[in-house]
This record gives C-alpha cells, sequence and structure tokens, in this order.
C-alpha cells in the first residue's frame, strides 16, 4: 500500500529535474499527477528549460508506474492557464489533494547590471508563479476542508548568496508566502510548507554559468561543479545532491504522518545552513 | 519491508508519552529498541512522573511487534547510568543507528522572578544536560556503525518565549544550540543532528492540572475543558493538541533515510504553533 494512495497531486516544473522527481515519487506512492511545465525558454535564462519531450518523458515514466497522469504546457505567469490545468485535472482524475509549487528558474548578474526584464522574469516566476499556483488549487482544496502544499524554496530562501539578487529575493519572499498561506488555510483543514534545498544536480545547474560560479572563473567544468558541491554541505560524502532527496522530503509532507506541520521551511541541505561558511574540509 | 530495519535506536522517557510512541513507532518500521527512563519523581515536577510499570508496558508493546528491546531505569542526569545502560543495550543488539533524546520534564508555572532555585536546576538538568549526556554516551556507538541520527526533542517552547516557564524554554532553547553544535562536529562522521518542535501534544505531561492553571491563570481550579479553548488558539490548525504518534512520525522521517541530507534543522511538528 502507498503513502498517497488515492490521492492526486499538481505538480509544477514537472518536465524534469527536481519536478520530475517529485511527480515519480508521489506516484510511486499511488497518487496520480497533474504535471505542468512550461516547456519553452525565457530568454532572460542562460540554459536550457525544459521542452515539451521533457513533459511528455514524465508522463509516460508516471504511466509506467500504472498512475494516470495529466500533463499540460502552461507557464507558472499565467493563471488562466494554471486554472486550466486545474480545471482539466479536476475532469479527469476527480480531485486534487497535493501542490508541489516547484517551477523555478535562475540567472546570474550582480543586481547593479541585472536588466529590468531578468530581475522581472525570476520574480514572476520563482515568486508571483507560486503565489499564482497555490490560488489555483486553493478553492478545491478549502471546498473538501483538506489538503497539502508545499512550495519549493531554498537555502537561498534563509540566506543569500552573490550574484543572484532576484533569485535570493524571490525565495526569500517564497518563505514570506508559505507562512501566509499556511495561515489562511489551517482554519481550513489545508497544510502548507516549504522545502529549501541545497546545491541540486538539475538542469538548473549543470550548465557553464553555474561551472564558472562554483570554479571562481570562466571556463569551469562540470568537475569544479561537484567539488563546489562537497565544499557547501557538511555531510560526509555529500557532493551536490540528487533531487530524489528533495522529492522524498516533500512526500513526507504531503502525506498524512506529516499532518501537524504546518508553516515550516525544511532545508534539505546536507548541513550547509548550520555551517558558518562552506566547507574547508570536506570529507569524501 | 520496514523503514529503519536492522537498525537500533536509543530511546530516553521512554516508559509512557512520546517516547512510548517513539519505541512502537519505530518498532513497526523495524528498529530494536533501548529503552530508558527514570521511572520516578522528581519533587519540583508538578504532575506523575513515569513508574517501572509504564516502562514494563513500552516493553510489552515492542516486544508484542517481535522486535527487541532492551529496557532499563535510568535517570538522564546521571551520565555514568545513561552511558552503562546504553553500552549494555549496544552489547546485547549489536550496534547503535538512532537516538531519540526525549527525556523531558517541566516545572510549575511561576513567573520568573518568583522560581526557586531547585526547580530551575532540575529542569535544566533533565532537559539540557540530559541531552548533552544522552548524546555524549551515543556519539562513540554512532561512530561505531559508520553514521547515525540523533533526534532532540525541542518544543514550539524552544523556538518562541513563554511567560512562566523560564527554566523549561530556557532548556528547550539551550538544546537547539546543542543539536547546532554537534550537527557541525559530528557531519564528518555522517551523523545528523536535528531537533522536533512539538506543539501541545496529549500526554501526562501536558494533561495535568498544573498546566491547565499555566494556560487558565483566571480560575481557581481549571479543568480539561477549561484548558480546550486555550490549547486551541495556541495552533494554527484547529486542533486543541497533537497526538504522540504526530512526533513519532517526524522522529521517524528523521532517523530514516529519506531524510539522509537533513542535518542541522529545527522542525517544527506542531499544528501551526510557529507560524501563528
Amino acid at each position: 500500500m502507498g503513502r498517497l494512495d488515492g490521492k492526486v497531486a499538481l505538480v509544477t516544473g514537472a518536465g524534469r529535474g527536481q519536478g520530475r522527481a517529485h511527480a515519480l515519487t508521489l506516484a510511486r506512492e499511488g497518487a496520480d499527477v497533474v504535471a505542468v511545465e512550461i516547456g519553452a525558454q525565457i530568454d532572460t535564462v542562460g540554459y536550457p528549460m525544459g521542452t515539451p519531450e521533457d513533459l511528455a518523458e514524465t508522463a509516460r515514466l508516471v504511466e509506467e508506474l500504472d498512475r494516470r497522469v495529466v500533463a499540460v504546457q502552461a507557464d507558472v505567469r499565467d493563471q488562466a492557464a494554471l486554472d486550466g490545468a486545474v480545471e482539466q485535472g479536476l475532469a479527469e482524475l476527480g480531485r486534487l489533494d497535493i501542490l508541489i509549487a516547484n517551477a523555478g528558474i535562475w540567472s546570474l548578474a550582480p543586481f547593479w547590471e541585472m536588466s529590468e526584464p531578468q530581475w522581472n522574469d525570476m520574480v514572476d516566476v520563482n515568486l508571483t508563479g507560486v503565489w499564482k499556483s497555490a490560488k489555483a488549487v486553493a478553492p478545491h482544496m478549502i471546498e473538501r476542508g483538506s489538503g497539502a502544499i508545499v512550495m519549493t524554496s531554498s537555502v537561498n530562501g534563509l540566506e543569500p548568496g552573490a550574484n543572484y539578487a532576484h533569485y535570493i529575493a524571490a525565495k526569500h519572499a517564497v518563505i514570506g508566502l508559505m507562512r501566509s498561506v499556511a495561515l489562511e488555510l489551517a482554519p481550513h483543514g489545508v497544510r502548507c510548507n516549504a522545502v529549501c534545498p541545497g546545491a541540486i544536480d538539475t538542469g538548473m545547474t549543470n550548465w557553464q554559468g553555474a561551472y564558472d560560479m562554483f570554479a571562481g572563473h570562466e571556463g569551469g567544468s562540470r568537475e569544479d561543479l561537484e567539488r563546489g558541491g562537497r565544499g557547501f554541505h557538511a555531510l560526509k560524502g555529500a557532493g551536490i545532491l540528487s533531487p530524489q532527496v528533495i522529492a522524498d522530503a516533500a512526500l513526507w509532507l504531503v502525506s498524512d504522518e506529516a499532518a501537524a506541520v504546518t508553516g515550516v521551511a525544511v532545508p534539505v541541505d546536507a548541513g550547509h545552513l548550520l555551517m558558518p561558511g562552506i566547507n574547508a574540509a570536506p570529507v569524501e | 519491508m520496514g523503514r529503519v530495519d536492522g537498525k537500533v535506536a536509543f530511546i530516553t522517557g521512554a516508559a509512557r508519552g512520546q517516547g512510548r510512541s517513539h519505541a512502537v513507532r519505530l518498532a513497526q518500521e523495524g528498529a530494536d529498541i533501548i529503552a530508558v527512563d527514570i521511572c520516578g519523581q522528581i519533587d519540583t515536577v508538578p504532575f506523575p512522573m513515569a513508574t517501572p510499570e509504564d516502562l514494563a508496558e513500552t516493553v510489552k508493546e515492542v516486544e508484542a511487534l517481535d522486535r527487541r528491546i532492551v529496557a532499563v531505569q535510568a535517570d538522564v542526569r546521571d551520565y555514568d547510568a545513561v552511558r552503562g545502560a546504553l553500552d549494555d543495550g549496544v552489547a546485547e543488539l549489536g550496534r547503535l543507528d538512532i537516538v531519540a533524546a526525549n527525556a523531558g520534564i517541566s516545572e510549575l508555572g511561576i513567573p520568573t522572578a518568583d522560581m526557586d532555585e531547585r526547580s530551575w536546576q532540575n529542569t535544566i538538568d533533565v532537559n539540557l544536560t540530559g541531552v548533552w549526556h544522552t548524546c555524549k554516551a551515543a556519539v562513540p556507538h554512532l561512530r561505531a556503525a559508520g553514521g547515525g541520527s540523533i533526534v532532540i526533542t525541542s518544543s514550539g517552547a524552544g523556538l518562541k518565549g513563554m511567560a512562566n516557564l523560564a527554566a523549561y524554554v530556557s532548556a528547550k532553547h539551550g538544546v537547539v544550540g546543542l543539536m547546532r553544535t554537534l550537527a557541525n562536529e559530528l557531519a564528518p562522521d555522517f551523523i545528523r543532528v536535528n531537533s522536533v518542535h512539538p506543539g501541545v501534544v496529549n500526554t501526562p505531561m501536558v494533561q495535568n492540572d498544573a498546566i491547565y492553571r499555566l494556560f487558565r491563570p483566571d480560575l481557581d481550579e481549571p479543568t480539561r475543558d477549561d484548558a480546550l479553548d486555550v490549547f486551541t488558539s495556541l495552533h494554527a490548525l484547529d486542533i486543541p493538541w497533537l497526538e504522540a504518534v504526530d512526533i513519532s512520525n517526524a522522529v521517524l522521517f528523521l532517523a530514516s533515510d529519506e531524510a539522509r541530507y537533513i542535518t542541522g534543522v529545527t522542525l517544527p511538528v506542531d499544528g501551526g504553533f510557529f507560524v501563528k
């Protein structure tokens, strides 16, 4: 018996990376899935974003687990598209118990050189997109008197980092949003929490810009990213982490085992936040 | 297959309440248990503490799940007793993977300026120093196992202030500092250390006249019913209290491989006490 038998989850950014890990983990535990993915490029983002083919692959993998899936290409900046995805999910799957508001982007620039479109795209996707996602599912969850929402923040929702002020601001803001949503939905029996990932190995981090940041210079490599991951984390052997570790934490948060947990930001960061700085002597 | 199959868990304050619930929940998921409890009264504690019969009941419930348990009467204020009980338990069960530093008391609710020395000292000795003793005794065994998970029971009052319970609130804040220190020191050994922060939990430490009086100072002899609305008002979710198993489910998660990269974290399990 799965821990989410008979439930239905909506996951944004489900085409690949953490979103796909969420979709497959929830499906493995018995949930049907509404998978939402932009499947298009935003031009201020320097790495290739999820594609329609990625979304189709997630859908195929969910079906391989004998769960039903409704795959919708939609942009979290577009409320009507999200409302449509919820409507389609309810029509085909009958209910909605879980939201994983995961869709997010990342880009780099010193804040004084950041362009307005770069700032606005970030805040629109990483903050306003989370609000719109929660807004899309809230009426149904309120009506049913139950539900669980997990918002993807970041360790950067709790501490700063240089050269991506828009991301830091948006991820901090998601914590404030999460606490407000938790408070407002508590009387309706709906819970809301956040996960705060450390350095995770996804399409958002596995590209030249991230290699260079971890290397500290241009011409960085995948090896620099992996070495940087080890320095970023405290736990022995914890390099850049698998998306599965975030999906495992979200699974617990949306399951009945966390029935009394709401309004909480859970770091899943191999001890990054507990260190005073970086790990100068990581244990391999 | 259980989520902590083949592991051994050390639980303090295991005779009843949250401690017994941890023992049973971890045993349900495949762990053997080393259980200690004071099984006796501390005279500044304004409610009856656990008895040897309570600890025997925990043994019975774990054994009914076909798991092994070593149960010893020991006071967490006594390092040698804790160390001895744990060493014996590990000798018998073979290893140690999980620690639930749960044993805790509360003093009589009273304005801080009026609190007597012994009430303060006993609460600090059990709720803070007792946790240090528990972790200190456990670290060599966790290192020998090549890693492990320590879960320290703090409280909603470990993250927020509260009137008229100064020793309890201070100790519960204090274990957060201890948790963060240990998490830093033990990360190279892959020993994870986290704290849980319960809201009001339906156990004998809460369901007693002294606590009803703390929350209803306006009444001479408040009852459970009188305290109900105040307890409910503390949580964002519409509940007066949580059940012990809600905390056990969080301990189980933190102890399991599903939380393998979670360390140094303060986790409220509180029905929205912290967010409110």
